[in-house]
């Protein structure tokens, strides 16, 4: 007799379901993209970018090629700049991520001794072809501290005294050294 | 009235067994791209009629050389490949990986990391049985309300996911000795919110489901898999339990802080689609028990191990001894387990993976046979299985 009870009881629940969507508020949960956003998490993570402090010809990148052969898919192309005497620099000459092979891993970030590579918030980075435009250079990737500050701000913070802190030793430790 | 008495007429005459005709047996290829695989999965099947009399599972599409690649590449690199095996439940996948380098290496996990652990991997456990039924409904022909009543729960547990790891998908979360970071500020309200509210909504999606007559005329009685059989076959996770076998590698093997919880482990009768669907929704509500718990237990202090953090700052020096280890695990899916062979250099010098996507696929035939094409298609969907995982 009761046959058919259980799909009604189940209806029941889809048409609390439509009602609800016109009447109680938060229940549609989704978004309508580009006019909405949903709010930025600190966390989130998706592909690197490299973080200068003054000007972006000084880096805190000193090309160490840590960051790169750690990289699991290997996405990250680092030459060391040189003088004229061909001396190495402490800075890349070319850093390249091709953004078409990242994964967004973030082991960059976590290996990297000098703080100067991190994970953005930009998602919207679609192009027109797969191969150049998606394989960043240093000039694309490099942005400055003040960018890290407004998506990242604890971290950033925790950073910039944990770097504060090592220049002081630093000054500290040299001029005992040289007098 | 007429019109359904010449169907009847005609049923029973189609039935009659003595016929002249000559039949002839009807191969089938389902797939590539079945939606039902959760992926790229080919079933040969060959038909006589509408009943499936053989199944050949045919596998190798997403075939991504993981084994191989992790080979070369150091152990914590290997961490984010992890998250690609079976990409519904990243956590686990970790958590397995994790051990199973622990295992080796010797690493103890502080306090608070084990508890962090204890509560992903059973928030994953959620999103993976809250997925797998409605995608279940999907193939059974309830298309997408189930399912999206699912995907709505499962978006809730992935944005935490997403403010404590960073991404929603691939968290590549766990470290060696302890997890990446400490549970954001704001983790522990909105866990409670989730732990609250969950049953409510599996009340309603029980509601919806469990008593339905049409689940249960499509569900009941079919793909049954016998206990001896599910054993032969090592078939782990849901699957085997819900043939009625009481294994759980959280009870059996009470890997990281499992012996500490209250919690039991549901176990079906008969076998069948319906049983498998059931058991997975009771453990869910297993799994808010531990995460109460958890909630009420998880102490302060370290996220991971001094030794664990020097490893994952530089992985190049990650050495472990010489030795082999199996660590694993009970994913949603079943037994996951790593396999790790160390030969004192910074790459393992043999990885391999136990995934029980690919082990419970095996007996799909014998689940299958003298079941209706529309059947195979719910037996493979009450399988659970991930492509990523089952072809690496």
């Amino acid at each position: 007799m009761s046959y058919g009870l259980g799909i009604l009881k189940g209806m029941s629940v889809t048409l609390k379901q439509f009602v609800e969507s016109y009447t109680k508020k938060g229940s549609i949960v989704t978004v309508q993209y580009p006019e909405e956003r949903r709010e930025d998490v600190e966390r989130f993570r998706n592909f690197p970018i490299l973080v200068y402090d003054e000007k972006p010809e000084a880096p805190r990148c000193v090309a160490c090629d840590i960051c790169a052969k750690e990289c699991p898919p290997k996405c990250i192309t680092i030459v060391r700049d040189r003088d004229e005497q061909g001396r190495g620099l402490q800075k890349p000459k070319v850093f390249d991520i091709d953004l078409s092979v990242c994964m967004s891993c973030g082991i960059c970030e976590e290996v990297c001794p000098f703080d100067a590579i991190f994970m953005d918030h930009q998602f919207e980075l679609s192009a027109y072809d797969r191969m150049e435009s998606l394989n960043y250079h240093q000039e694309k990737l490099l942005k400055p501290n003040s960018y890290l500050h407004q998506i990242r701000p604890t971290d950033a913070t925790q950073i910039d005294a944990k770097l504060k802190a090592k220049e002081e030793a630093k000054k500290k430790t040299q001029p005992g050294t040289t007098a | 009235m007429f019109v359904i008495w010449l169907l009847v007429i005609s049923r029973t005459e189609m039935d009659k067994p003595e016929t002249t005709l000559d039949t002839q047996m009807l191969e089938v290829n389902i797939g590539p791209q079945h939606p039902s695989t959760h992926g790229v999965f080919r079933m040969n099947v060959t038909l006589d009629g509408e009943t499936v009399v053989r199944l050949k599972p045919a596998m190798g599409y997403l075939h991504r050389n993981h084994e191989k690649i992790a080979e070369g590449a150091s152990y914590l690199a290997s961490m984010p490949f992890t998250d690609r095996l079976d990409y519904i439940c990243s956590m686990t996948n970790n958590l397995a990986y994790a051990i199973a380098v622990e295992k080796l290496a010797g690493i103890e996990v502080p306090e608070r990391a084990q508890y962090i652990r204890v509560i992903m991997a059973e928030l994953t456990r959620l999103v993976n049985h809250t997925l797998l039924v409605g995608f279940l409904l999907n193939d059974l022909g309830a298309f997408f309300t189930p399912t999206l009543y699912a995907f709505r729960e499962r978006e809730k547990i992935l944005d935490l996911f997403e403010a404590t790891s960073g991404a929603r998908m691939m968290c590549n979360y766990m470290r060696f000795g302890g997890v990446k970071a400490d549970l954001h500020p704001g983790f522990m309200e909105k866990l409670k919110e989730i732990v609250e509210n969950y049953p409510r909504f599996l009340d309603e999606f029980e509601k919806l489901l469990t008593e339905n007559e049409i689940l249960m005329s499509r569900c009941q009685h079919v793909g049954i898999l016998p206990k001896h059989l599910a054993v032969d076959a090592s078939a782990t996770g849901p699957l085997l339990r819900a043939s009625g076998v009481d294994y759980d590698i959280r009870k059996v093997d009470g890997y990281s802080i499992y012996p500490r919880f209250k919690f039991r482990v549901p176990l079906g009768s008969v076998g069948d689609v319906y049983d498998r669907y059931y058991v997975r929704i009771l453990e869910m509500r297993e799994s808010i028990k531990i995460l109460e718990q958890a909630m009420k237990e998880i102490p302060p202090g370290e996220f991971i191990s001094k030794q664990g953090a020097t490893g994952a700052k530089s992985p190049r020096t990650f050495r472990p001894p010489k030795g082999d280890a199996y660590g694993r695990i009970e994913s949603p899916k079943g037994e996951l387990g790593f396999y790790l062979v160390s030969d004192g250099t910074p790459n393992p010098y043999r990885y391999h993976v136990r995934p029980p996507s690919f082990i419970n696929l095996t007996i799909l035939e014998d689940m299958c046979l003298g079941c209706k094409v529309a059947d195979a298609i719910i037996i493979l969907g009450s399988v659970d299985i991930v492509l990523g995982e089952v072809d690496r």
